[in-house]
């Protein structure tokens, strides 16, 4: 055991970090990062520096390194593979033995994974792509408050996809005209509608008003109708004291659901607010402000399946997950890919959808995506196929800018989800025939026809920025 | 730009296709076809209306489990609604392995409420 003896100075990491032979067990934690390293520095040097910065290493040796087993704790780097379409480029797959993190904490895998070593002189650029949670470390996370399944349950939706709005402007409405706009959404056949992520609690609409008037709006609806409805009250806040505070006042309301900024706020926030939700039986929307400054450079970062990865650990029941036709950021396959990782209980290794390993996540319920962003009945068809029923589809001036109001615009929107559901039912194929299906159930909907005119014209068709790595090849044969 | 339109006040609706015209006997067939295909079970609820927010209806008989003849099942949604002409009356999808229901809609509305 003690033939190790001490030698002080700087030793080449991929000496002891560099491990082709190494098989990951099932329990390590593995990890794929995307590095292009500095002039001169060789791709398994570069890739046994990560793995060293982001277990044990720092850059010299010392001492207390010999008061423990370092092979037993060390990130070991085990593979290379180049980059489809970048010489510049290559993968780092890395192993992490779970000793190494704190159950049930996102927050410490992060602070390893993607902390000091993604300022490391050594790598030029660095990308986090991908992340195998061992299903010993999902065990130990709490997961959404209460998934899918439960929320179909509760608010009484089954056989479709569920529809939401984003209530604008989103800053400057008093409290009672906010409440007017939720109302008048609810009432015109929309199942949520939502706060926008930059209300809290300003000088203009202070929180307690805003959750009075939307919960009278909410319930009056929800007994006009005879569906069960919600708005998500977003409880996000400067401290988590007054996060819980707004969280409870909500239930006292009755709300059925409630929302939270996970990136923004921290994931610390975050799974505390997910616990309690669990513990009251209150839903959770998530949504992802702040998450393009992290995700969207395809060279440098964290990629977005990881932050999905990350956020069904922490807890929630819904999260956004771009529209692939709206107007944000959404390549179609890659986000097929993370929608997967949101609801499925097993998604194996697909290189075309951009996952790099098999992920169980053993019993663990999942995380409704919410497609929002610059949509609108056009959309539809597009969408339905695309998520298929467990999905929510978000509306704000597609709903809002309905030349009759909300009420209008929401039902519009209703008759065109259901219409796109039951032709989808009958066999048709609802993205090709997108024209007809909406043509025909606007016969019988002066709202659905008037929504059609009017948003007619409206595209989004510039080129996403964050593409697959697929190379040239498969380029030209997706264009 | 066209003139606004009043939005009619007010209207009770039953979740699933309940924004569509009234079911038709040939909608219906396509839309229990589809509940076949995906091997769900097919169940049969009801209530008077008043009561319709619960979770909670009148399970008709017991759920139709492995039934895969849409006539029969046609025939158990005409039987309920005969011996409860004021009631509405849904058809449900269960999903085993979601542990849920795959789709649910209402096949007999009760006239009003």
């Amino acid at each position: 055991m003690a033939e190790k003896s001490y030698q002080a100075g700087v030793k080449e990491y991929r000496k002891t970090y560099w491990t082709p032979d190494y098989v990951p067990l099932d329990t390590d934690l593995l990890a794929v990062f995307k590095i292009v390293a500095q002039a001169g520095v060789p791709r398994e040097e570069a890739a046994a520096a990560v793995a060293a910065e982001s277990s044990t290493g720092t850059w010299t040796t010392v001492w207390t390194d010999l008061l423990t087993d370092l092979d037993y704790y060390k990130g070991r780097a085990y593979r290379i593979e180049p980059v489809p379409g970048d010489d510049n480029a290559f993968y780092a797959f890395i192993a992490y033995p779970i000793d190494l993190f704190e159950e049930g904490s996102v927050v410490n895998v992060l602070t390893s994974l993607v902390g000091n070593v993604f300022g490391f002189k050594a790598v030029r650029s660095l990308r986090l792509e991908d992340i195998r949670f061992p299903l010993a470390y999902v065990k130990t996370c709490g997961g959404p408050p209460n998934g899918i399944q439960l929320e179909r349950d509760r608010l009484n939706k089954y056989g479709r996809p569920l529809l939401g709005c984003t209530i604008k402007p989103k800053l400057g409405l008093s409290a009672k005209n906010y409440g007017r706009a939720v109302y008048e959404c609810l009432r015109g056949g929309l199942d949520f509608t939502k706060d926008d992520e930059n209300i809290n609690s300003q000088p203009f609409m202070r929180w307690q008003h805003r959750f009075e008037f939307v919960m009278e709006a909410v319930h009056k609806a929800t007994s006009e109708t005879g569906e069960r409805k919600g708005h998500y009250l977003n409880v996000t806040a400067p401290t988590p004291e007054e996060m819980y505070k707004r969280a409870e006042f909500a239930k006292s309301l009755g709300a059925p659901i409630i929302m939270h900024d996970f990136l923004t706020a921290g994931f610390t926030a975050n799974t505390g607010l997910a616990n309690w939700c669990r513990e009251n039986g209150m839903l959770l929307h998530i949504h992802r402000a702040m998450h393009a400054v992290l995700d969207r450079n395809p060279m440098h970062g964290i990629h977005f399946r990881v932050l999905t990865k990350c956020l069904r650990l922490s807890g929630g029941d819904h999260l956004h997950s771009g529209t692939v036709v709206g107007k944000l950021e959404g390549d179609r396959e890659a986000t097929i890919g993370w929608v997967d990782l949101m609801r499925e209980p097993f998604v194996p290794e697909n290189r075309a959808r951009g996952i790099f390993f098999d992920q169980d996540w053993g019993a663990m319920p999942g995380v409704m995506p919410v497609a929002s962003g610059g949509i609108h009945v056009w959309h539809m068809p597009a969408l339905t196929a695309i998520f298929g029923d467990d999905a929510c589809f978000q509306f704000g001036g597609g709903t809002l800018g309905h030349p009759w109001g909300n009420a209008a615009g929401a039902h519009a929107n209703r008759v065109a989800l259901e219409a796109c559901v039951e032709a989808r039912n009958q066999g048709r194929p609802v993205e090709r025939e997108g024209r007809e299906i909406l043509t025909e159930a606007a016969q019988h909907s002066p709202e659905l026809k008037i929504a059609m005119e009017t948003w007619k014209e409206i595209k989004f068709e510039f080129d996403v920025v964050d593409k697959l790595d697929t190379g040239p090849m498969l380029r030209v044969v997706n264009a | 730009m066209s003139e606004a339109v009043a939005y009619k006040s007010a209207e009770r609706r039953g979740e699933t296709f309940s924004y569509l015209p009234p079911m038709t006997q040939d909608r219906l067939r396509k839309n229990i076809a589809y509940l076949i295909s995906q091997n769900w079970n097919p169940a049969i609820e009801h209530t008077e209306p008043e009561k319709s927010m619960s979770s909670f209806w009148y399970l008709w008989k017991l759920p139709m489990f492995g039934e895969r003849s849409i006539e029969r099942i046609l025939g158990e949604l005409e039987a309920c609604h005969r011996a409860n002409p004021g009631q509405h009356v849904r058809l449900i999808g269960y999903d085993n392995y979601a542990q849920s229901q795959g789709t649910a809609f209402i096949v007999y509305r009760a006239s009003g409420r």
